[in-house]
């Protein structure tokens, strides 16, 4: 005990250890991997919000005339074939990629979540049936299944997020039946019954928020995914339309002038692309350790 | 042998460095058994594990000298560790599942550590494990050779677990709390066995403990430690008649004994007046033909096989019994958690089983039967700060809010003498004793009218568990409630109960007052439980001899 009186701790960060701020903080600083991938995320973000406001150029005006130019202080990544400036395409598409991975993740959480909590806690033949259902969307090749989904629904931006958020669904559901499992006879979850909690509530309340550490290790290398995912669907052909800018679409075209030396118009949206998921599989650990109040030691 | 000097243990951490072990010293002579006993924390599992230089990440051996029959084993190189440890040194750990490879045959466990000491060859290493399962009386040793880890029971495994550590004939052996998962009567035969190889072989142990009863049963020297410091040592009887260092006292009067009292197990300055309760004549509960059957692989199972007791308003009652008994069961339904499969229990003249377990939490019933959990630590929501624990049933059934529910979370903080500070933070930051209380102030929140203890204090510290049985029993007198106490041990629920019911394979097969019960016990199986706890040597007796011998 004596120690600890004998010298207070020189911090220069004033904020209080125990909040959440002061805890966040206290993780970014521990693991400079999570604060590389919250800068990278931060700036995906800004991005996002506000891109179209500060490229240099309209992302659909053509220009023949300033056809397939190689990257230069004019145009930092090139123009494409129609002449129109690939860095503000990439910079644009951030918003309609992030807001398909995200909607698509969320969806998956959500459904997978209560799905998975349910069977769970409560077992038997909800707990067969529901695994059974899983397997069968885990049978397929996951990219065909989605690739079916758009085909037939339709080539649309929700259809894309539709067909992630399902193929998506098994994963999370699958985790969180693990999770809420070996919880539910655990003595919190029975203590939170004897103090009046219906079964919902000590599951809704009790269990399902101590299984989030890993889920959100989850959902960050899933946002990853999605978004390689909606891409390929692109690139194939299915989802986004062109001229809409949008990564896959913008490498699936440029990968056709690849052959005649015109390297950058697949090349940047592909580096984009690949930073973007980068960020995501970065950020896993990092929201693990902000989600679990055992890390506030 | 051993000779330990100066040694010092650090860990650096977030908050710091945290000298876990600050200069210890000790010796060890060939065939003696040395007992370090301490409490949680004390540092005594560091200094085991820095002699064996497995020590966890972050921690280091900040200077000192460990000395093994002329071996540095600070300085010596990791190459020439990994041929001490088993060979020369042999450990057991106190969880025997966890150190055994569920995925593999325990006979090809030995062979494995049989083989990397170049004890046997493969063609004959099967011929020695077997022989080394015999060594620990395993029967049938032939045919367990085969058997996977969960196909043992726990006392089974950690006869296993010797018969490893053993295998390669050490000449020391550290054995880190070997029986605290185990139930008593499996303690005792589990630490003859090893007590009676250690003399048979002229080897030399380190029993690590936190029973100071057990340890003085089976060991030649003890070292008490607290907070990384050597704070006694001597022969147990020596410290058990004069204990010098304050702790050592404290240590002395909480491990409980046949004679001891719940006052007594507190320090002098600590003991209050006795708290006395009121025992009326109107019966509060009536279980009968209680029967649980579980639909088990091989067919159902019987966890309950009719039992019939009743419970006086303001009595308390002991349920004991060992791992498999059917107590908790009987706990858990009583508690409402499950429903029985037939039987009947009423409750203040009410018939409790009308409602189902999964309705129960809305009958007015509930809020008369609260529980206190075995592992307060698993009984507490790790994303919960104490305060919302405790208001968590006074929100939900008692339905108080704002300052009302305030108040009462700091009245309930202050019967369970829980500092008000601490009501903000979250269970993993809280020592084992306050989590207790955070556990029993939840419980008590209610004032229920039957309390159901299921091993309030298995977990805890014996000088914890002394404090927290004395807040139960003034808890008892303050309030008037009526305890169910499920234990494992006797001789704590002779403190606190008036009757206790004794229960084996889902049967009862003693039922009378305590002191019936502990001092005639008819059954067999009661007499076992009595014999095998480890009984300390008694205070008074001793003082008397010596001043006879003064005479």
């Amino acid at each position: 005990m004596t120690e600890i009186l004998k010298l207070p701790k020189k911090s220069i960060w004033k904020i209080d250890e125990q909040s959440t701020l002061g805890h966040v903080i206290y993780v970014l600083r521990e693991n400079p991997v999570t604060l590389i991938s919250f800068v990278l995320l931060a700036f995906f973000l800004i991005c996002a919000v506000f891109g179209e406001f500060f490229v240099p150029y309209d992302p659909l005006a053509t220009n023949a005339a300033l056809a397939l130019k190689p990257p230069s202080w004019q145009h930092w990544f090139g123009t494409d074939n129609l002449g129109r400036d690939v860095f503000s395409r990439v910079v644009v598409a951030t918003r309609l990629d992030l807001t398909i991975s995200v909607a698509a993740v969320a969806l998956s959480f959500v459904i997978g979540s209560i799905l998975g909590s349910l069977a769970g806690y409560w077992g038997g033949w909800l707990d067969a049936i529901l695994n059974r259902m899983l397997d069968t969307i885990m049978a397929f090749p996951l990219f065909v299944l989605a690739m079916g989904v758009v085909a037939a629904l339709g080539n649309t931006v929700e259809n894309i997020i539709y067909a992630t958020a399902i193929i998506n669904i098994p994963f999370y559901a699958r985790l969180v039946r693990a999770e809420v499992n070996i919880r539910r006879h655990s003595g919190f979850s029975l203590a939170a019954k004897i103090s009046g909690n219906s079964d919902l509530r000590v599951l809704a309340f009790h269990i399902f928020p101590n299984a989030l550490p890993p889920i959100m290790v989850q959902i960050s290398l899933n946002l990853g995914w999605a978004i390689l995912n909606a891409a390929g669907l692109s690139f194939i052909g299915l989802g986004v339309r062109p001229p809409t800018p949008e990564w896959g679409i913008m490498v699936a075209e440029g990968a056709n002038f690849i052959v005649s030396g015109e390297w950058w118009l697949a090349v940047f949206p592909g580096l984009w692309l690949m930073l973007a998921v980068f960020t995501f599989n970065l950020l896993g650990d990092g929201l693990r350790d902000i989600f679990d109040p055992r890390k506030r030691t | 042998m051993l000779n330990i000097k100066d040694l010092a243990v650090k860990f650096s951490t977030r908050k710091g460095i945290v000298d876990a072990v600050r200069g210890v010293n000790f010796a060890l002579d060939r065939g003696e058994i040395l007992g370090v006993v301490g409490e949680s924390g004390s540092g005594k599992s560091v200094t085991s594990y820095a002699i064996l230089r497995l020590l966890e990440v972050g921690g280091y051996i900040h200077h000192g000298e460990i000395n093994y029959a002329g071996i540095d084993l600070h300085s010596a190189s990791e190459k020439h560790m990994r041929d001490i440890r088993g060979r020369e040194i042999s450990m057991i750990f106190q969880n025997p599942r966890a150190a055994l490879n569920p995925t593999r045959r325990v006979g090809h466990q030995i062979e494995d550590v049989l083989i990397r000491h170049l004890q046997a060859k493969r063609h004959n290493a099967k011929e020695k494990a077997v022989e080394a399962l015999k060594a620990v009386r395993i029967h049938d040793a032939e045919k367990r050779y085969y058997a996977y880890p969960f196909e043992l029971s726990g006392g089974m495994c950690q006869r296993v677990v010797i018969a490893l550590a053993l295998a390669c004939n050490p000449r020391l052996l550290i054995a880190d709390e070997p029986t605290t998962g185990l139930d008593i009567t499996t303690q005792k035969i589990v630490m003859d066995l090893v007590a009676d190889i250690i003399k048979k072989r002229d080897m030399s142990m380190i029993l690590i403990t936190h029973d100071l009863g057990l340890a003085s049963h089976y060991c030649d020297h003890v070292v008490v430690m607290k907070d990384g410091v050597v704070v006694e040592k001597g022969q147990p009887l020596e410290l058990f008649m004069h204990p010098k260092h304050a702790y050592t006292r404290k240590l002395v009067f909480a491990t409980p004994r046949l004679e001891s009292t719940i006052r007594g197990l507190l320090p002098l300055e600590q003991r209050k007046k006795s708290a006395h309760h009121e025992i009326m004549d109107d019966i509060l509960l009536q279980v009968q033909d209680l029967v649980k059957t579980y639909q088990g692989k091989g067919g159902a199972i019987q966890a309950i096989k009719g039992i019939s007791f009743v419970l006086k308003r303001g009595q308390s009652l002991g349920i004991v019994g060992e791992s498999g008994s059917g107590k908790s069961t009987t706990s858990e339904i009583i508690a409402r958690l499950y429903d029985p499969t037939s039987g009947s229990v009423h409750f203040d003249g009410e018939n409790l089983l009308a409602t189902p377990a999964s309705k129960f939490m809305r009958s007015p019933l509930r809020r008369d039967i609260q529980m206190v959990f075995q592992d307060a630590h698993d009984s507490l929501n790790p994303r919960s700060a104490a305060f919302d624990t405790i208001a968590e049933p006074l929100l939900r059934i008692a339905k108080l809010k704002g300052q009302h529910l305030q108040n009462r979370v700091d009245e309930l903080a202050d019967m369970v003498g829980l500092p008000r500070s601490l009501l903000t933070r979250f269970p993993h930051q809280l020592s084992g004793g306050q989590k207790a209380r955070v556990g029993i102030a939840r419980a008590i929140a209610l004032e229920p009218k039957l309390l159901i203890l299921d091993e309030p204090t298995a977990a805890l510290d014996v000088s914890i568990q002394a404090i927290i049985l004395n807040l139960l029993a003034d808890l008892r007198a303050e309030m008037g409630m009526s305890y169910l106490f499920v234990s494992h041990d006797l001789n704590v629920v002779r403190l606190l109960c008036d009757e206790v019911i004794v229960m084996q394979h889902g049967e009862i097969v003693e039922h009378g007052s305590i002191k019936t019960v502990m001092d005639n016990p008819v059954h067999k199986y009661t007499r076992d439980l009595i014999n095998a706890a480890p009984q300390p040597p008694k205070i008074e007796h001793v003082t008397n001899e010596r001043m006879l011998a003064c005479h």
